[in-house]
């Protein structure tokens, strides 16, 4: 008799012995040794003009960080890293590498086997990190101050980029810590360790940065507030809302925010204690899908089934991520897309129908067929939304109810920039906010000290132009504009 | 199937792999465990005057260089002779030959450069039923320091008077072992021969400091804070020995002189080079002292098989079959014209030919053909330098292909058929003067 039938619903903590939690939740690649560093850093070309550099939003110097890591040189190349990324820890923890820098490694092309760019990026910065040593120092106070919005990827690369410029920086955080998704949102066998917090107090080692937690925009502070006590303005807040899936009984007991569920399991000191459906059904198709899948499944489910209403390759979830899950033993299945949940006589979700779609004419329809799948718990996990009120509220610009910004960042209100996952047309990446604010804080500081001349080390990232007015090859400004699959 | 039995001055051999003169051949155990994984000789560990033997240090003895994954690229060493006594040498090398009768032993002797000295240690050995003997005027460090090993083979009248000794009061096979540490190695191969040599042995390891310990700033290896310069080998060193080689086979006072070929020996294909420039064996040391006497089994099948597929039945069949290609640069053909190709299909677009060429050499390589990242050769500035082929990481993807006709873009000169060299070339002074 299934849960349906009874209405009885599976869903309990402890499903696992308790010494096998860390086991299963231990990091998903773990680090490499020194002599591994060494060795896969001697399979790199140091090819010129580096496929892997152009395919990384951040444009980290990709060949020389492991050059200097090949000629044991571990400090140098995580400065090389972190001079464009200072997020590069997390970068090479939770980058989609398969799709960016590994995907273009020639020797992807040559041999299926890439350079593992991204753990030899975690070895470079693991080892500056671990020594404790913040590797930039402040310029000069230029008197100037910044307020933030968002202590995540966008806001915390921004706040380091300006800091570093001498401007003195102010994060407003609508969460009870900083760090955003890093914090929240990144599955726990990708940053063991309280890896973001680490990687917090890194980027605040350089000091002029000052946060303030539970702080949220519209809530606790005003944008009116903010232009009127800064000199300038960054949004990097993401997107704090989810879409609803559309159906009877949504918020009903065991129909779960998927974001919701993965920051809960984040901030938990006992995975134990999180309890779990023996029927898990996942809605959606993305990253977020895939990390609450497996988490369930590594926490005890018995049963996972992630349903996509379109094909596996119109996914957002990499192949590897697919591949992830598969291997936990979670089960995808596609062109299935939810009709009505069913619930038991206590209100509580049991079960889910889901109607077959197909294409036609490049429309998604339902083909008439339907399942009906047993499920302690369903997931929604089909995309967050921006705070659109907000925005609309202070006159900024927005698209399709993200912001619209320019290539520098600026959003159509002056004094007012942006970046991340609350921007429009982004890629809904990490290592795409920290390039978002490393781009705005540039541009917020070009404009605060009224020098429109460029300044080192970011002429690469917004130059299309030379000195002397040639246009500079494509290659180094793609990165600014890039937008993936 | 080939035969790999080895004839080497008359000194017997299943096949023509020899351990050097060095730690694995110092004792019987080390010798008999050789034979047992299929060498076919020994040259004993280098053998001193009676007396109190040698001592050596009990810090390291060795340095090297690694490849990232540890290979050992590299390898140099400090170790002197034998510092076992004579009589226990002498004495368990006639328990071994008696043993493996099949099997080429040579006892490796170093003693002071005085004829006495040399009288009476030569029918010590003479007993123990040794095949030969192989004079040490080669070892670096050391014993150098003392007035032997290098010190004598870097003056080659000494060298043609010990061998001239030597000849005198043993009926036994000399061979000569030399230094690479000179100028010219056909002078000291002149002087043995001269001497009376029935071959000589080359080359002994090169004088060397492998590193610096840049925590004490001294040499490794590093014995309590200090190093001295010692003796490198290893696959580093194939090249010089390749070359020092051929100098001697193709010299016409030297040529036909036996060789027995060492330096940086680890694969069969690396013997098979040395005999193709004219050695009738060779001797290895570093690849045995990596990885354990088994590999020599990898040196006999992959020199069987190579044999059999080039249709060689013997060693004699493709011995020396490289001198006759080895000459002066002034007669290499300056109207053989190559051109680099790149093919496409191969090529997985690293840039690392572009870069090279551009940065260093002829910027002879596109980086981009209408746009696209893309590698080609410009005919037009291509000299056919084989740089890009040398640094490509993908096999055959370059090639150097030979223009046989039309006109050389790069010099819009008719393609000329024939031979010419330098000696003959318009812009050779020495040409013009020979003309006038």
């Amino acid at each position: 008799m299934g849960p349906m039938d009874s209405g009885i619903r599976d869903v309990r903590a402890e499903r696992l012995a308790s010494g096998a939690y860390a086991d299963v939740f231990s990091d998903l690649h773990p680090p490499l040794s020194r002599h591994e560093a060494f060795v896969e850093s001697d399979r790199c070309y140091f090819c010129y003009d580096a496929p892997c550099m152009n395919a990384c939003p951040t444009g980290i110097d990709i060949p020389l960080f492991i050059r200097e890591i090949a000629a044991d040189n571990p400090t140098g190349s995580a400065k090389t890293i972190l001079s464009e990324n200072i997020l590069g820890g997390m970068c090479a923890r939770v980058c989609p590498t398969e799709t960016l820098c590994e995907q273009a490694c020639v020797r992807e092309a040559a041999e299926g086997k890439p350079v593992k760019i991204g753990l030899l990026q975690r070895y470079a910065t693991d080892h500056l990190m671990a020594n404790g040593q913040h590797p930039f120092d402040r310029a000069e106070p230029t008197g100037k101050s910044v307020a933030i919005v968002g202590a995540g990827p966008a806001g915390l690369s921004a706040a380091h980029r300006l800091a570093m410029r001498g401007h003195d920086v102010t994060i407003f955080e609508a969460r009870p810590k900083a760090g955003g998704l890093n914090e929240y949102g990144i599955a726990a066998y990708k940053s063991v360790a309280d890896f973001a917090q680490k990687e917090l107090d890194f980027v605040l080692d350089i000091g002029g940065i000052t946060i303030h937690n539970d702080k949220a925009l519209g809530r606790d502070i005003s944008l009116d507030a903010l232009k009127t006590g800064f000199d300038a303005v960054f949004l990097g807040m993401g997107l704090p809302g989810v879409n609803e899936l559309g159906l009877d009984g949504e918020d009903a007991a065991g129909c779960i925010d998927a974001v919701d569920f993965i920051s809960v399991l984040r901030q938990s000191d006992d995975l134990s204690q999180i309890a779990v459906g023996r029927d898990v059904v996942v809605i959606g198709g993305g990253m977020t899908a895939i990390d609450v899948a497996v988490q369930t499944k590594l926490l005890g489910a018995e049963n996972v089934i992630i349903a996509y209403r379109r094909g596996p390759e119109h996914m957002n979830a990499s192949d590897f991520e697919q591949e992830l899950a598969l291997k936990n033993g979670v089960i995808i299945r596609h062109w299935l897309q939810p009709r009505a949940l069913t619930r038991n006589d206590r209100g509580e979700v049991c079960g889910i129908t889901l109607d077959y779609t197909n294409m036609a004419d490049g429309r998604l329809s339902p083909s008439g067929e339907s399942i009906t799948l047993a499920s302690d718990q369903v997931f929604k996990a089909i995309g967050q939304t921006p705070a659109e009120a907000v925005l609309t509220g202070a006159g900024i610009a927005l698209s399709r109810g993200r912001v619209s910004v320019d290539d520098e960042g600026r959003t159509s209100v002056p004094g007012i920039w942006a970046g991340g996952d609350c921007v429009a047309g982004g890629q809904d990446l990490t290592v795409a906010a920290v390039q978002d604010g490393k781009i705005a804080a540039e541009s917020i500081h070009r404009t605060l000290m009224q020098q429109p001349e460029k300044v080192s080390g970011f002429v690469e990232a917004v130059m299309t132009t030379s000195a002397d007015g040639t246009p500079l090859p494509e290659h180094r400004t793609i990165h600014t504009i890039q937008v993936v699959g | 199937m080939a035969d790999l039995s080895s004839n080497f001055l008359g000194i017997k051999s299943p096949n023509p792999f020899w351990l050097a003169s060095a730690p694995p051949t110092d004792k019987a155990y080390n010798v008999e465990r050789a034979f047992k994984a299929g060498w076919g000789g020994v040259v004993w560990k280098t053998l001193g005057e009676q007396g109190p033997p040698v001592v050596n240090v009990n810090g390291p003895r060795y340095g090297a260089i690694h490849g990232p994954d540890r290979r050992l690229l590299g390898f140099n060493n400090i170790e002197l002779i034998t510092d076992r006594p004579l009589e226990v040498n002498l004495r368990e090398m006639t328990e071994v030959k008696k043993k493996w009768p099949d099997r080429a032993l040579i006892a490796s002797i170093m003693v002071p450069c005085d004829e006495e000295a040399w009288k009476a240690i030569l029918p010590l050995v003479e007993a123990t039923g040794s095949d030969g003997i192989e004079l040490n005027f080669g070892c670096p460090h050391g014993m150098s320091e003392r007035g032997m090993g290098a010190a004598v083979g870097q003056v080659p009248e000494y060298i043609e008077m010990v061998v001239r000794w030597c000849k005198q009061y043993t009926r036994m096979p000399v061979i000569t072992k030399l230094t690479p540490n000179i100028t010219d190695i056909r002078k000291p191969a002149r002087a043995a021969k001269s001497g009376g040599t029935d071959a000589v042995s080359l080359i002994n390891t090169i004088n060397s400091i492998v590193s610096v310990d840049l925590d004490n700033f001294a040499p490794n290896p590093t014995i309590d804070g200090r190093g001295s310069h010692g003796g490198y080998c290893g696959p580093a060193v194939k090249p010089i020995a390749l070359n020092m080689v051929a100098e001697i086979a193709r010299d016409p006072e030297t040529r036909g002189l036996p060789i027995s070929g060492i330096g940086g020996i680890t694969t069969w294909r690396d013997a098979a080079e040395f005999i193709a420039l004219g050695c009738g064996n060779v001797q290895v040391c570093t690849a045995a002292m990596t990885y354990g006497f088994k590999v020599v089994q990898e040196m006999i099948s992959g020199l069987s098989d190579w044999m059999d597929s080039r249709g060689f039945r013997s060693i004699e069949d493709f011995q020396g079959l490289a001198v006759p290609n080895v000459t002066d640069w002034q007669y290499l053909n300056l109207n053989y014209i190559t051109k680099a190709q790149i093919d496409q299909d191969l090529c997985i677009k690293c840039g690392r030919c572009h870069i090279v060429c551009e940065d260093t050499s002829h910027q002879a390589i596109t980086s981009t053909v209408d746009g696209a990242r893309q590698f080609e050769v410009i005919d037009e500035e291509c000299v056919g330098c084989n740089l890009c082929v040398s640094v490509c990481p993908v096999e055959n993807c370059i090639s150097m292909v030979p223009m046989i006709s039309g006109v050389d873009p790069r010099t819009k000169m008719p393609i000329q058929p024939d031979y010419a060299n330098w000696t003959t070339h318009p812009n050779n002074p020495m040409a013009k003067l020979a003309a006038e």
